[in-house]
């Protein structure tokens, strides 16, 4: 506590006059500056004592912010996003500052970085309740804006912003009104600056202030790894300053202010300044090395500090034969930190995505994951290997135990989406996939979160009125009373009609069926999967052959034979897995009973297809013919005399 | 610009040979091809594609092998047994060498360019040393039981592969013995057919052995231990042909179903050094057999029994995106093979082995723009004049009175004397031709009929008079000392004062016919010369070149003339350089003086002198008739160029009189009709 020293030096500006600008100190000349009346900048030293008759000059618009760190010339911030360097600034006071902002757009909050040895300013407005931010490069003079998409919570508001740059971007913090850290990563290299690009926010912290307090709420960056919090912890309680390490998401440690802060708070050279009361609080605070054991308050001290610079995965070894509950719950605890740590991490580095190793590294940290993996069951980074595969530069050839873990956790979302993304999945695997896409029960397949993009809502699209009129017309062109085979046609003729009905609805759970177009979409060789489809159970073969035919006349419902939605499975790739299913099992599947009217309906359509083969080659013949007529009518005159008058 | 009766005449029968080889050589960029009549053709790659040397064909002489030497020495071997090498200058065979091997059917340079393989139908294999003058018997290798159908030599010389029926053998050339046999797999698509015949074959650097085969396949072999690599089934049907690039990176196969496949080295991952072969693009040009391919740099050659020459350009290797880097297929010759006579109306066509007469019709009725006018009498068919022997016609000619025809094979001259007795015709041969006058490689009538101007493959130019029914020869040009540069192309003035004969290569020359002297000699341009024409009254030379520039040149002042030169100073339209057929005949309106009349392949134009050019910017074709609001516009856009696209493919178009030309065109649909059937592909199911 240092509040009862006294100050070095006051100054105080006229009656009438308003200070609408923090004073900041200019590192380079030693000199103070500050602003008043939104135009008016002063400028002293030490030896100044009248802020009357200092330095004075008038700008021509209003300032923001002046923002000065060491080493570099002080900025100004003008309240329409405009930015000059003090000296220029200074050359000619009365010149003309642009509008960079749109029309009630406001700034928030402002903060001005050195990164490699260039001078960052990054800047948040608001306008009707959207976040904008805005990074000016002072060494290219590029300004960049972003877009902040506030996510779910698009209804709260921002309170309070820090950030801290790390060496490729800048990590931006915010506390929202509802109580939690958010954290939006801007890259300082802009991908493109002359787009308007869109940034995610992901939540950091949950509830660390109480979601109804309206002020006295700031945050800052401490270092990467911590942040200083000022608010209440509930909705009740008072006011006080607590430190959070956010890679474990733990409470380091906090400080209860009574008489109230004014939601002020910085953080310069290990000491915490805030406004306590009436008085300036000073808290010396050091950040130590985040680890684990420290988040967990088992850091023994003295400890030699070598051993924190290791790698990090080395602090969650698994601890060998742990039985007892508070160990595994501790442990699970653990793979959760460490999984959501690197999820952050993979997510920092696919936010930057222009590095010229990208594909080596993703392919790198893969396989680092997937031995990981193999050595711990119970680790399994899900939204991490999410989140590359969806880089699309993975391959099956790359880690092939990617899907091999995907299988033996039964993970078929993680499944669907490396069918989906992998372009060289061998048979056996995909043959491995199905097996479990048909056997995975309704119950677990209902918790899972697969992409729903193949399947088209079948259900309400269906009337059996319509059906059976489309079935009618599914026959055009050849009649099957003409049909030299028609003793079964009319064996299914005199089936009742809630056989119909039956094929109508589809077999499986629109889950299932989306993971089977899944498989249905994958690349795959006839030779190399047959031997595979063997191994299915009877049963199994079908459902899928039921599903498959169910497409099939979902097909045959529209004149263009295709299945509605977004890529759904084409007549090809239904028709050759039907023909792939019925050779490879037919024996199996002709002996049940409960497949008997399936694989009467099935000859049927082969039938059919057959007919209409036969018919589009007639066509075709006789397309050709009346095209020969066509030339011979062309060409009826081999000599003839004609008109041309040239323009 | 005015209004012409047209005569669409498409009664012209003919159909090109197919191709049969094709042989790319990268020094001089030329590339020759042979047909199956056994005509011999040599383009200009760097000459926009201009067809600049032809050889005419024989009967008996099937070309099976076509291969450029050291020196740019151009070599064919055939099923008559025989290794023939042409004289790219004189335009004539140099010699023949029967190999006594029976019909030959393949053959290969060495890489050194100095030694001649040929593999013969009963087995052997039979080197040759190229001597500067003549090919001379080196040693055979040892015999195989079936005849080798397939060539290739290793890149460092030392061993060669041979194709063969149903094996591929490899032949040390030092001891030439086979070191190894490598037995190809029947197999087609799991049917054992009765014979797998090894197309082609080609040897890398890096001992691997590529072949193609008549049961679809693409294969590599290793040729050090004889096994085979890998196995790429690529077709239903034979794959025919194989050309590799020179970097040994690609290499492309034709196929008998029309397909041509390239193949390209790719890294297995990237940034790998190990390298698979992979087919990369399948391209569908041919609608028949493609029986040959080349590789050349930067583009895929191919021919076939559909008669199409296509040059494919490969994009990754095309430097600048201009109009080179477009696909090319040529099908007809860039050369005249008819001719007209004005007076009577008749059309002469040239035949491989035929020339055929033809009388236009005539009508009385009149019409407007685009009208078909009924026909008061029909075409005729006057004429069918068979030649003797087994060779092919090189050039043919009927006078403008139309009373002479002339004709010429490699080995003999013949000229006939026509007579008309109201419908009835006869034909009377001129006997006892001088022995100078053997071959002919360009025919030409002087305007009244009275003279007879032949360029012989010797580089001699020939006037012979024409009196009643006999001739005499009046003088020769002899070629300029130590050139036997052969001339392709004449033109005469109308007053039949100038002469204008011009060579394969560069350079015309203007002889006055009255004085017997050379008169001067157009100053030598890059590109070779693919129609010229005199015209009447102002004697100027019209010379139309295969970049498609066309310059005009006056005789009497031996200089460009004005307008030639402002047309070089604004340079033509973009789009008229763009076109890929060359002109192959110019005309003159014997009323304007300012009209001049060309035609390729796919267009016909008036340029009208007196008009302003056109400048890239103004619209070079508009087929649209100006109607009446926008007249002042049009009148101010209008320019020198008046392009008819109607008549496609136009082999033939001249002026008759004021009012009326005539138009040949040969659909291509006519051609296709003519070839035998393709392979048939089913289109649905299975």
């Amino acid at each position: 506590m240092v509040s009862d020293q006294k100050p070095l030096g006051s100054w105080s500006v006229k009656q009438g006059q308003i200070i609408t600008c923090p004073a900041v100190c200019n590192f380079q000349t030693r000199e103070y500056i500050v602003v008043h009346d939104n135009k008016v900048l002063r400028i002293w030293n030490n030896e100044d004592v009248n802020l009357d008759k200092v330095f004075k000059a008038t700008l021509s618009a209003e300032v923001y912010r002046i923002l000065s760190v060491q080493g570099t010339e002080p900025l100004v911030l003008f309240k329409e996003g405009a930015v000059r360097g003090l000296e220029a600034l200074l050359a000619d006071p009365q010149q003309k500052i642009e509008t960079v902002i749109s029309d009630e757009e406001v700034i928030k909050w402002t903060k001005f970085f050195i990164v490699f040895r260039h001078p960052v300013l990054i800047f948040i407005t608001e306008k009707h309740g959207n976040y904008f931010a805005y990074v000016q490069m002072f060494n290219s003079r590029i300004l960049t804006k972003y877009t902040l998409l506030l996510g779910q919570d698009e209804n709260s508001v921002i309170e309070s912003f820090t950030a801290s740059v790390d060496r490729k971007f800048i990590s931006l913090m915010s506390l929202s009104s509802d109580g939690c850290i958010y954290e939006t990563l801007i890259p300082i290299r802009p991908t493109d600056p002359e787009k308007n690009q869109t940034l995610v926010r992901s939540l950091l912290l949950k509830a660390v202030v109480s979601g109804n307090t309206r002020n006295g709420v700031a945050l800052t960056a401490l270092d990467q790894d911590h942040i200083a919090v000022l608010g209440s912890p509930q909705a009740a309680s008072k006011e006080c300053l607590s430190v959070w390490n956010i890679k474990f998401q733990t409470l380091q440690t906090s400080k209860e202010l009574p008489q109230g802060t004014s939601g002020q708070l910085w953080y310069y050279g290990e000491n915490l300044f805030m406004l306590h009361g009436k008085s300036l609080t000073v808290i010396p605070y050091k950040c130590e090395v985040s680890s684990l054991a420290g988040a967990l308050g088992k850091l023994k001290h003295g400890q030699d500090p070598g051993t924190h610079v290791m790698p990090r995965f080395v602090n969650w070894e698994t601890p060998q034969g742990c039985g007892l509950g508070f160990q595994n719950s501790e442990q699970s605890r653990r793979i959760e930190d460490s999984e959501k740590h690197i999820e952050v991490e993979v997510r920092k580095f696919l936010a930057l995505k222009q590095t010229p190793d990208f594909h080596t590294v993703i392919g790198d940290t893969v396989t680092g994951l997937l031995e990981r993996c193999k050595a711990e069951p119970s680790f399994y980074p899900r939204n991490c290997l999410v989140q590359l595969i969806q880089t699309h530069v993975l391959s099956y050839s790359l880690c092939p135990d990617l899907m091999e873990i995907a299988l033996i956790k039964k993970d078929v979302q993680l499944l669907q989406l490396c069918l989906q993304q992998f372009p060289d999945i061998p048979e056996s695997v995909t043959c491995a996939c199905l097996k479990i896409f048909l056997s995975i029960g309704d119950d677990s397949l209902q918790e899972t979160d697969v992409s729903m993009e193949s399947v088209f809502d079948y259900s309400n699209s269906v009337h059996d009125e319509k059906m059976e009129e489309q079935t009618e017309i599914l026959q055009n062109g050849f009649s099957p009373e003409e049909d030299k085979c028609s003793n079964c046609d009319q064996e299914l003729n005199k089936k009742p009609q809630d056989e119909t009905k039956e094929s109508t609805s589809c077999p499986v759970v629109p889950k299932r069926a989306a993971l089977l177009n899944a498989i249905l979409h994958s690349a795959y060789s006839e030779t190399f999967l047959l031997p595979h489809l063997k191994d299915i159970p009877a049963q199994h073969i079908t459902l899928f052959l039921k599903y498959l035919y169910f497409l099939y006349l979902k097909c045959s419902e529209n004149a263009t034979m295709t299945l509605p939605g977004i890529n759904p499975p084409t007549l090809n790739q239904i028709m050759d897995w039907i023909c792939l299913l019925l050779d490879a099992n037919f024996t199996v599947v002709v002996m049940m009973p409960e497949a008997k009217r399936l694989l009467i309906n099935l000859y049927k359509l082969v039938k059919s297809q057959i007919s209409v083969y036969s018919e589009l080659n007639k066509i075709e013949v006789s397309f050709r013919e009346l095209q020969k007529l066509n030339q011979e009518k062309n060409n009826r005159g081999l000599y003839s005399i004609e008109v041309l008058e040239l323009f | 610009m005015g209004e012409f009766k047209v005569h669409r005449v498409r009664f012209f029968n003919y159909v090109p040979s197919g191709i049969r080889c094709v042989a790319y050589n990268n020094q001089s960029n030329r590339l020759a091809v042979s047909r199956t009549d056994g005509t011999v053709e040599v383009y200009n790659l760097s000459a926009n594609y201009f067809q600049e040397k032809f050889f005419p064909g024989h009967e008996s002489r099937a070309t099976e092998a076509l291969c450029w030497a050291e020196g740019q020495r151009l070599f064919s071997a055939g099923l008559n047994g025989e290794i023939m090498e042409y004289d790219l200058q004189a335009l004539n065979i140099k010699y023949a060498v029967d190999v006594f091997g029976g019909p030959i059917w393949s053959m290969a340079v060495s890489p050194s360019g100095s030694q001649l393989l040929v593999g013969c139908e009963d087995g052997s294999v039979k080197l040759f040393q190229i001597t500067p003058d003549k090919i001379q018997f080196e040693r055979n290798f040892d015999r195989q039981k079936s005849r080798i159908l397939s060539l290739s030599w290793h890149p460092s010389g030392t061993h060669i592969a041979a194709g063969s029926i149903d094996y591929i053998s490899v032949f040390d050339v030092k001891s030439g013995s086979a070191i190894h046999k490598m037995i190809v797999d029947r197999q087609h698509m799991g049917v054992s057919k009765r014979k797998c015949i090894v197309w082609g074959v080609a040897f890398l650097s890096d001992g691997t052995v590529i072949s193609v085969d008549s049961a679809g396949k693409v294969q590599f072999w290793d040729s050090a231990t004889g096994t085979l690599v890998k196995s790429h089934l690529i077709a239903n049907a034979d794959v025919q042909s194989i050309a590799v690039a020179e970097q040994e990176d690609s290499f492309v196969v034709g196929t008998a179903e029309g397909t041509v496949f390239h193949f390209q080295l790719v890294p297995v991952t990237s940034n790998s050094s190990e390298k698979q072969w992979v087919r990369t693009k399948p391209f569908q040009h041919h609608t028949h057999d493609v029986r040959t391919v080349a590789h050349s740099p930067t583009a895929l050659i191919s021919g076939g029994t559909d008669t199409h020459l296509v040059i494919r350009p490969l994009m990754e290797k095309v430097e600048v995106k201009n109009y080179d880097a477009a696909l090319r297929k040529i099908t007809f010759p860039h050369r005249r093979l008819i001719s007209c006579s004005k007076k009577r109306q008749l059309l002469l066509f040239q035949f491989a082995h035929h020339l055929e007469l033809w009388r236009l019709g005539s009508t009385v009725a009149t019409g407007k723009n685009g009208d078909t006018l009924p026909l008061s009498k029909n075409a005729d068919h006057l004429l069918h004049l068979k030649t003797k022997g087994p060779e092919n016609i090189i050039c043919s000619c009927i006078s403008p009175c139309g009373s002479w025809i002339a004709y010429s094979t490699v080995s003999r001259f013949f000229l006939y004397r026509l007579n008309y007795e109201h419908d009835n015709i006869s034909l009377k041969r001129v006997s006892k031709m001088p022995p100078f006058l053997r071959c002919a490689l360009q025919i030409l009538f002087s305007e009244d009929s009275t003279k007879l101007f032949v360029a012989s493959n010797q580089g001699a130019l020939h006037i012979v008079q024409l009196s009643g029914g006999s001739f005499k020869h009046l003088h020769a040009f002899q070629p300029q000392s130590g050139t036997v540069e052969a001339m392709c192309l004449l033109a005469v003035s109308s007053d039949g004062n100038w002469l204008a004969a011009s060579g394969t290569s560069a350079g015309v020359h203007v002889y006055n016919v009255k004085q017997l002297k050379l008169h001067c000699t157009v100053p030598a341009y890059n590109f070779p010369v693919t129609a010229m024409a005199i015209a009447p009254n102002t004697n100027n030379l019209v010379i139309a070149h295969s970049d498609q520039q066309v310059f005009e040149y006056s005789i009497p002042d031996k200089q460009y003339t004005d307008w030639s030169r402002t047309v070089q100073k604004q340079g033509f339209h973009h789009l008229w350089l763009q076109r890929d057929t060359p002109i192959t005949h110019i005309s003159f309106h014997p009323k304007r003086p300012m009209h001049i009349l060309l035609h390729d392949a796919y267009m016909f134009c008036i340029i009208d002198k007196s008009l302003p050019l056109p400048n890239d910017k103004t619209l070079l074709y508009n087929p649209f008739p100006p109607t009446n609001e926008s007249d002042v516009v049009r009148r101010r856009t209008a320019h020198a160029f008046k392009i008819s696209k109607i008549y496609k493919p136009l082999l033939f178009m001249d002026l008759l009189d004021e009012r009326t030309l005539v138009a040949v065109e040969r659909p291509l649909d006519d051609i296709i009709a003519q070839l035998p059937p393709p392979i048939k592909k089913k289109k649905f199911g299975t």
